[in-house]
């Protein structure tokens, strides 16, 4: 499903000899030219904008964290509106690290993404058990419980007022985080990337496959023997891990941290830029948030309000007639 | 009389007060849910726009309390008639991501449109002259807008619940949530039944908004800050049940009165907690059906 | 395990359920051998549907026992009975619809060879298990269709689908519910074709109302009535029994009138 819409096979005329359908079917996963598009542009961004480095940054971190709740929403079908809570979890780890000590970038990371994993798990082994708004429900109930908790412990997480003092060194030693943004927005690309990578070949192997067949027929999957829970907490746990990492970024390249990263509208934001971009085919993300953040940007500088509105607009127009977001309509273009 | 115990009556009566306006909001939610399976989260908007109403006709036009609530009933059920018809209809039977995303929207909508028309401040709500003071019960004297909440709570809940026991309307209501292709198949107007149900319930939401304004404050944001609430209360109670939202409002309520009375450090924490434990007790709800 | 060489594929014991006083499944001692082909018959609310359901694990009986290959598998959930060689297709089409034919068998194929699990490499790699999937379509006559998705073909080639994707599962024990049920006449003939020729070691149990596809098919057939078994035999014995007319005497068998 991933990049197929973009590119489809080419084949003969006629039903398709064996051997060419059987190629055709394996080769879903190879590498296809187009693919490498967001990396160029990404590129060429950093040397084409220079003073727009930190939303650069700030959209880059924004993809992963819609990368993963794609994971989650489009290809196992899981509707969360609760997906800040890994998000949030995962910028608090880094920041309170940073905050007080150690501010060593690396492994502030894989903190963060260690604690929003475990705080995945955990949830997910809850959430999990029910469909629907049950479902719907635990996912927000989680969202808002640790909103309240990050609100409470004001004293190790600033509270309303956010976290103060984060100090981070040097990714290295070397490459200090300058006030240019650049060290940041680098960092931002590489770990989206490698995220990437390790996304992509999740769901293009086996497992991820079975992810779509969750999606389509849970049903059917029972019938054909497929651990169905084990899967889907599977994945809600390394998405949980990506969206940490996500945070982890953000908090690391911004130096703030704040109250919003677990709200509702957190949650419902990345949900907006996922269907704008198109959900269950990977590069959604990179065409919703980039477009998402940058007209957020032009627009709260006139009028903050009106944003609301268009945005709640659009999301309206988009269900109603656009269903697969720009991806899909690529898609039903090609047709 | 001695503390604890006017602690106990304090928190009894302000979270009954609590309870009706939670309930009166969210089981129109709870019954529309539970007939089409249409995963409503706007619901929250028909509860502001009753607030907004009410509010915005008594102080700027001067309107009486009680033909301002008349008017935040039905303002609010024309309304919800209306997006029931262009928006809703669509999505029936359809993907559940596709209705929570169409109602987020609608809900951002809605924060934007009411920033627009009543600016970002809250709405202060003034209860008339007749209504304010106290009610001296002898032992005690309680506030008397909280007493009216729950006497005309008490008076909407038995409405409503004898509504939907005698007249053939409610017959309709239950039958149809309860199995609604059988309900189609019996001749019910499934379609008409639903837009009905939806409009009632809105009202009702409106109402609910409008006579608790002041225990949910009436702002912009309304829909989205109290979302978690209503959907607790419908979640908890059990979808398409009428009893269940009134259980379940009734232990949000006072559990909430409670908890800010006695424990105000924890905040909401142990409303989430006591809704995550029961949930997973009882994922359909207390009175859910199967 | 040389004793099991000879015990049925498929048994239940005493199998009861019952929802509070209405008994849909009365004391069920069922036995299907290996390599059988039975059919399961009887009128509308027998309890057929929730024998299946009891035996493949969608319903928790009251009471009683199901053994696949002499194992007890009464608590074991539908998964792990699937694993143990119970395949099943559904009376109404489950198949993923917007995934291809091939993809659609390949999932089946791919979790009963343990590689569904894999995290890492690309699915494309199994080749074993596309080959394998893409040859069962070849056998079934679907090859044509592997790359189209699912909703685009016919309705009775869906039904087939139906049956390879249960098939990829290489089942010991395979539950055919009404194969032939909503495929318009001119298309059941492929069907039958198709059920004719399965494999012989494979024990299969067809519920049916088709009296037609039955009789073809079957060298023993049990008649369920009431949720407890009426009658068991060969065919011929079945036809003649007073008692299996005088059930459906009250209603005319969906095929021709049996022989």
């Amino acid at each position: 499903m991933a990049t197929e819409g973009l590119v489809r096979p080419r084949l003969a005329a006629g039903p398709p000899p064996a051997q060419q359908a059987i190629d055709a079917f394996a080769g879903r996963h190879r590498y296809r030219l187009l693919e490498a598009l967001p990396w160029a542009a990404a590129v060429a961004a950093y040397f084409l904008f220079p003073s727009y480095l930190p939303l650069g940054a700030q959209i880059l971190a924004t993809i992963l964290f819609a990368l993963s709740a794609d994971l989650v929403l489009g290809y196992a079908g899981i509707v969360t509106l609760g997906h800040a809570a890994f998000f949030g979890t995962g910028a608090y780890t880094a920041g309170i690290l940073a905050a007080n000590g150690w501010g060593e970038p690396i492994s502030g990371l894989f903190a963060g993404a260690a604690i929003a994993a475990l705080i995945g798990f955990v949830s997910g082994c809850i959430v999990l058990r029910t469909t629907g708004l049950t479902l719907l429900m635990q996912t927000l109930v989680v969202a808002t419980l640790l909103y309240e908790a990050a609100n409470k412990a004001s004293w190790i997480t600033g509270g309303d007022d956010g976290l103060q003092g984060m100090e981070v060194w040097p990714i290295f030693g070397q490459f200090r985080f300058d006030m240019f943004g650049r060290t940041g927005y680098l960092y931002c690309l590489i770990v989206l990337f490698l995220c990437w990578y390790l996304a992509r070949r999740i769901v293009h192997s086996p497992f991820g496959r079975s992810l779509t067949g969750i999606r389509e027929n849970v049903r059917r999957m029972h019938a054909i023997g497929a651990p169905v829970r084990r899967r889907r907490l599977i994945i809600y746990t390394i998405s949980a891990a990506l969206a940490g990492t996500a945070g982890a970024l953000i908090a690391q390249t911004t130096g703030f941290v704040g109250l919003s990263f677990l709200n509702l509208e957190r949650s419902g934001g990345v949900l907006i830029m996922l269907i704008i971009g198109g959900v269950g085919r990977l590069y959604g993300a990179f065409i919703g948030v980039p477009l998402y953040m940058i007209a957020q940007n032009r627009f709260s500088e006139i009028e903050p309000v009106y944003w609301y509105f268009w945005i709640g607009l659009l999301m309206v127009l988009v269900v109603v007639f656009a269903r697969g977001g720009i991806l899909g309509l690529v898609e039903r273009l090609r047709r | 009389m001695s503390n604890s115990l006017s602690a106990v009556i304090s928190i009894g009566f302000h979270g009954l007060a609590f309870a009706m306006v939670l309930y009166l909001i969210s089981v129109g939610l709870s019954v529309t849910m539970g007939m089409m399976g249409f995963v409503n989260l706007a619901h929250g908007v028909f509860a502001m726009l009753g607030g907004y109403v009410l509010t915005s006709l008594m102080s700027r036009m001067g309107v009486p309390f009680a033909l301002a609530l008349v008017c935040a009933f039905v303002a609010t059920a024309l309304g919800s008639i209306v997006v029931e018809r262009l928006l809703y209809r669509r999505l029936y039977g359809g993907d559940e991501l596709d209705q929570v995303l169409l109602t987020m929207g609608l809900i951002f909508m809605s924060v934007a449109a009411a920033t627009y028309i009543w600016g970002p401040l809250q709405q202060p709500m003034h209860p008339p002259r007749w209504l304010s003071g106290q009610v001296d019960l002898g032992f005690r004297s309680f506030p008397g807008y909280r007493s009216f909440l729950i006497l005309c709570g008490a008076a909407l809940v038995t409405t409503l619940w004898l509504g939907l026991e005698r007249t053939r309307f409610g017959m309709k209501v239950r039958a149809a949530v309860d199995n609604l292709r059988m309900a189609q198949s019996v001749g019910i107007n499934t379609s008409r039944l639903f837009t009905l149900t939806f409009a009632l319930g809105s009202g009702l939401a409106g109402l609910g908004g409008a006579l608790g304004a002041d225990l949910l404050a009436i702002n912009p944001s309304y829909a989205l800050e109290n979302l978690v609430f209503f959907l607790i209360v419908v979640a908890v109670g059990g979808l398409g049940s009428i009893r269940g939202p009134f259980i379940a409002a009734l232990l949000i309520g006072i559990a909430d009165t409670g908890f800010k009375y006695l424990l105000p450090e924890l905040g909401a924490f142990f409303i989430y907690a006591l809704t995550m434990a029961l949930l997973l007790w009882r994922p359909r709800g207390l009175f859910g059906r199967a | 395990m040389s004793a099991a060489m000879n015990g049925p594929a498929l048994e239940t014991r005493g199998l009861c359920k019952s929802f509070g006083a209405l008994t849909v499944a009365d004391q069920i001692d069922f036995r299907l051998e290996r390599g059988a082909r039975q059919a399961l018959i009887g009128p509308n609310g027998a309890g057929k549907t929730t024998f299946v359901e009891l035996v493949t694990g969608g319903l928790p009986p009251s009471a009683g026992h199901i053994l696949i290959d002499d194992v007890d598998v009464t608590d074991l959930p539908q998964a792990a009975r699937v694993k143990r060689g119970l395949a099943r297709t559904f009376q109404i089409n489950a198949l993923f619809r917007r995934l291809t034919t091939l993809e659609n068998v390949t999932l089946a194929v791919a979790e009963r060879d343990g590689v569904a699990g894999d995290l890492l490499r690309p699915a494309g790699r199994h080749n074993r298990v596309i080959e394998e999937a893409f040859a069962l379509l070849e056998t079934l006559g679907l090859a044509e269709d592997a790359l189209r998705p699912v909703n685009a073909l016919a309705y009775g080639r869906q039904r087939l689908v139906e049956i390879a994707v249960a098939l990829g599962l290489s089942p010991k024990v395979l539950l055919l519910d009404e194969p032939a049920a909503g495929v318009p006449s001119g298309e059941s003939g492929l069907i039958v074709a198709v059920i004719e020729r399965l494999p012989a070691d494979i024990a299969v149990l067809i519920i049916e109302h088709d009296m037609d596809l039955v009789f073809r098919f079957a060298r023993r057939i049990t008649v369920l009535v009431q949720g407890h078994i009426l009658v068991e035999g060969p065919p011929e014995a079945i036809a003649a029994d007073p008692q299996v007319r005088q059930v459906y005497l009250g209603e005319r068998p969906h095929g021709r009138e049996t022989r």
